[in-house]
C-alpha cells in the first residue's frame, strides 16, 4: 500500500507545476492580446500597398521586374521557414515542420535550401536539410519593420542574384485564425505573382475610374514598392507567427492546468482511500484487543 | 476637410480630417487641399510633413515611401513616421550627435553609402528640431 505521506508529497508537487502552468497561460494570454493589436495595425499599411500595386501594375503594363520574373527551369526552391523559439506550445511547430517535410517529399525532384526563423525549426532541419542562414529571436526581429526587411532582402538578393539558381522562394508560417486554432500556411514569396494584387486593383479601378498623377515614372514607382511588398509580407508573416505561438502556448498551457487538476483529484481520492483504511484497521486493532482483554 | 491618414508597416501613426497638407515628395513638397487630383508620389528619405486644422498646425517627421493623394483621402506610406510626443529631446540630439559622427566618417570611408548617411543626418536633425520645439 502506497504510504500516505508519498501521496501528499505528490499532490503538492503537483500543485507546484500546476501553478507554474496557470502563470504561463496567464502571461501567454496578456501577450496574445498585444500579439493582435500589432497584426491589427500593421493591417492598413499592408492594405494600401496592395491597393497602390494593383493599380500601379495595370498602368505600368508588361513592365520588367527582377522580382517578378518567372524561371524558365523550376528545380531550386529556398524555403523560409517561421517557427518558434520555445517549445511547451502544443503541436505549434510540430504542425510547421510536418507541413515543411510534405512539401518537401512532394516535390521531391527539386533541390531545397531553407532559411530557418525560430530555434525550433533549425534545430530539426540543420541536419536534415542545407540550411543557409538561421535567425532566432523570432520576437525581438519582428519589434520593428527593420527586422523583417533583413530576412526579406536576404531572399531578395539569393533569388535575383546574378548567378542565382534559385526558381522559387516560399514562406511556411502559421497562421492565426482563433485563439484555439492556427493553419499552416506555405506561401509563394518570390517571384511575385502579379495576379495576387491585379484583382486587388481590378476591384479599385471599379470602384473610380480616374487614374493617378505619377510624379515619378509609374515603372519606377512599381520598382521601389515591389521590395517593400516582399518585406511587408514577411513582417506579416512574422506577426501572425507570434501571434499563434502566444496562442497555441495558452491552449496548451490551460489543458497542462486542468490536467494536472485531475491529476490533483485522484491523487487526494486515492490519499483520503489509504487514510480511511489506516483509520479502520486501527480501530478493528483496539476492538480486537479490548475483546482479547475481556474474553 | 481632406481626411489624412499616416502609416508605417507596424502601426497607424496618425489619422484626422484636416485643412490641407503638406507632404515631402520626392521631387519637391507637395501641397495638398481638398479636391487635389488623383496623385502618387514617393517620399524623401527624410522630410517634414505639416498639416493644418483651422488655426492649428501639426508637424511629423517621415521618411521613405509614398503618399497617394485622392480627392478627399491623403495616405501616407513611410517607412518611418515620428510625431512630436514620440520623441524625447535627450534621445533625438543624441541621435543627432551620432548621425553627425557617421557623416564625418562617411567622408572619408567609401564603404558607406553617402546617400543613406546624409539622409539619416537629415532625419536626425529633423527629429532633434521638431522634439526641441516640443519641449
Amino acid at each position: 500500500m502506497p504510504n500516505l505521506q508519498d501521496i501528499r508529497r505528490r499532490v503538492r508537487s503537483v500543485k507546484n507545476l500546476q501553478k507554474i502552468t496557470k502563470a504561463m497561460k496567464m502571461v501567454s494570454a496578456a501577450k496574445l492580446r498585444r500579439a493582435q493589436e500589432r497584426v491589427t495595425s500593421a493591417r492598413p499599411y499592408a492594405q494600401t500597398m496592395m491597393r497602390m500595386l494593383g493599380r500601379l501594375a495595370a498602368r505600368a503594363g508588361d513592365y520588367q521586374h527582377p522580382l517578378l520574373e518567372v524561371r524558365d527551369s523550376d528545380q531550386h526552391y529556398v524555403i523560409a521557414l517561421v517557427t518558434s523559439d520555445k517549445g511547451l506550445a502544443g503541436a505549434f511547430n510540430t504542425n510547421l515542420i510536418k507541413a515543411a517535410q510534405t512539401f518537401m517529399r512532394e516535390n521531391s525532384d527539386k533541390t531545397f535550401e531553407m532559411v530557418t526563423i525560430g530555434r525550433k525549426g533549425r534545430d530539426f532541419f540543420r541536419r536534415r536539410t542545407e540550411v543557409i542562414n538561421e535567425y532566432t529571436d523570432v520576437p525581438k526581429l519582428a519589434v520593428t519593420h527593420a527586422g523583417a526587411a533583413e530576412i526579406a532582402h536576404e531572399l531578395m538578393e539569393k533569388y535575383t542574384a546574378e548567378d542565382s539558381t534559385v526558381d522559387r522562394v516560399f514562406i511556411i508560417y502559421n497562421e492565426f485564425k482563433s485563439v484555439l486554432s492556427q493553419q499552416v500556411v506555405i506561401k509563394q514569396l518570390l517571384p511575385i505573382s502579379a495576379e495576387a494584387f491585379a484583382s486587388e486593383g481590378d476591384k479599385a479601378e471599379t470602384e473610380d475610374q480616374i487614374d493617378y498623377i505619377y510624379e515619378q515614372p509609374a515603372a519606377e514607382i512599381l520598382g521601389t514598392l515591389l521590395p517593400r511588398y516582399v518585406e511587408t509580407q514577411v513582417f506579416y508573416a512574422l506577426l501572425e507567427s507570434i501571434a499563434s505561438n502566444h496562442a497555441a502556448q495558452m491552449t496548451a498551457m490551460d489543458s497542462a492546468s486542468k490536467n494536472a487538476g485531475d491529476v490533483i483529484d485522484s491523487l487526494t481520492l486515492n490519499m483520503n482511500r489509504v487514510r480511511q483504511a489506516s483509520i479502520t484497521r486501527e480501530i478493528i486493532e483496539v476492538v480486537s484487543g479490548a475483546q482479547a482483554l475481556n474474553g | 476637410m481632406i481626411h489624412l491618414e499616416v502609416v508605417t508597416p507596424e502601426r497607424k501613426v496618425f489619422e484626422a480630417d484636416v485643412d490641407s497638407v503638406e507632404v515631402p515628395g520626392f521631387d519637391g513638397e507637395l501641397g495638398i487641399l481638398p479636391g487635389h487630383t488623383e496623385l502618387v508620389s514617393k517620399l524623401k528619405p527624410a522630410g517634414l510633413l505639416t498639416y493644418h486644422i483651422g488655426d492649428e498646425k501639426g508637424e511629423m517627421v517621415i521618411s521613405d515611401g509614398f503618399v497617394e493623394v485622392s480627392p478627399k483621402r491623403v495616405t501616407v506610406l513611410a517607412d518611418r513616421a515620428n510625431r512630436p510626443e514620440d520623441l524625447d529631446l535627450t534621445s533625438a540630439l543624441a541621435k543627432k550627435a551620432e548621425a553627425e559622427k557617421l557623416y564625418q566618417k562617411a567622408m572619408s570611408d567609401s564603404e558607406l553609402d553617402i546617400k543613406e548617411v546624409m539622409a539619416g543626418l537629415d532625419r536626425a536633425n529633423l527629429e532633434a528640431q521638431l522634439a526641441e520645439n516640443n519641449k
